[in-house]
């Protein structure tokens, strides 16, 4: 039995075939997408999520602000801004916390970038937008209820 | 395949604001095509790197929940005007896209 071939059909039915093809190493994926934290996002719940970008227990942070619309009449296209004013903010990473794959996207800070990102992401309904933060080692958290109308994930 | 993408960038005080829109049908690999029924294949951006005068200052990666065409926006500190910020991103079949802008 061909150990690759059993993998991909294991995970047609879930994942697109594209992302398993890769996984199964079907297709060349670059030196650079090797390092795309792949666990963080395919994790079905935040936890999950969080455990793959390696915070635990975030702390509840007043300095983080999320900048989004109470009320998102297209999920496909909310607008998000994290600001973070805490000092040595190395990363920003944005959860939609009822989204499919909840990790939307993880920003590493380097060179003066201040801790500061704006982004336009999907949510299929409403749910909490998490902010995770990492800060002098430790990591910090934020989040703020987007309600949606219409869901943007899957038709 | 590789469409074009926008950068601006723009000083305020001593904080370049960066703002770059890429094109990109950010296809999470969930959604189904209306005519078929089959499954569109998944097909979105990974990771996106900017560079300020060759020296790197974000490095993003991205999930299928970002929106089509995505837009992201950063701050810089200690730039000025004039000096070049590259902005790179490689997709989840391998494709990839290059740009870069004078901060004006």
């Amino acid at each position: 039995m061909n150990a690759l071939r059993r993998n991909v059909l294991k995970g047609a039915a879930g994942a697109g075939t594209v992302a398993v093809a890769v996984a199964a190493g079907l297709l060349k994926p670059t030196q650079a997408m090797a390092a795309w934290n792949k666990p963080a996002f395919e994790a079905k719940n935040v936890g999950d999520a969080m455990k793959g970008l390696g915070v635990s227990a975030p702390a509840d942070s007043k300095d983080i602000a999320i900048k989004a619309p109470d009320i998102a009449e297209n999920g496909a296209v909310v607008p998000v801004e994290v600001t973070s004013n805490l000092a040595g903010t190395t990363s920003i990473a944005i959860f939609a916390e009822k989204n499919a794959t909840p990790l939307v996207a993880s920003y590493a800070l380097a060179g003066g970038t201040e801790g500061y990102v704006s982004t336009r992401i999907k949510m299929g309904q409403t749910a909490l937008v998490r902010a995770v933060v990492s800060a002098g080692g430790k990591s910090y958290t934020a989040a703020k209820e987007v309600k949606v109308t219409i869901g943007g994930c899957g038709g | 395949m590789a469409e074009p993408m926008r950068i601006r960038a723009t000083m305020a005080g001593d904080v370049a604001d960066v703002k770059v829109l890429m094109n990109h049908p950010m296809e999470t690999g969930l959604r189904k095509d209306a005519k078929t029924g089959q499954l569109v294949p998944a097909h979105f951006i990974q990771e996106v790197t900017a560079t300020l005068n060759g020296k790197e200052v974000l490095s993003a990666d991205l999930g299928s929940g970002i929106s089509k065409n995505p837009y992201l926006g950063f701050k810089v500190k200690g730039a000025k005007a004039g000096d070049k910020i590259v902005v790179n991103w490689v997709d989840n079949t391998g494709d990839k896209n290059s740009a870069e802008a004078a901060i004006g």
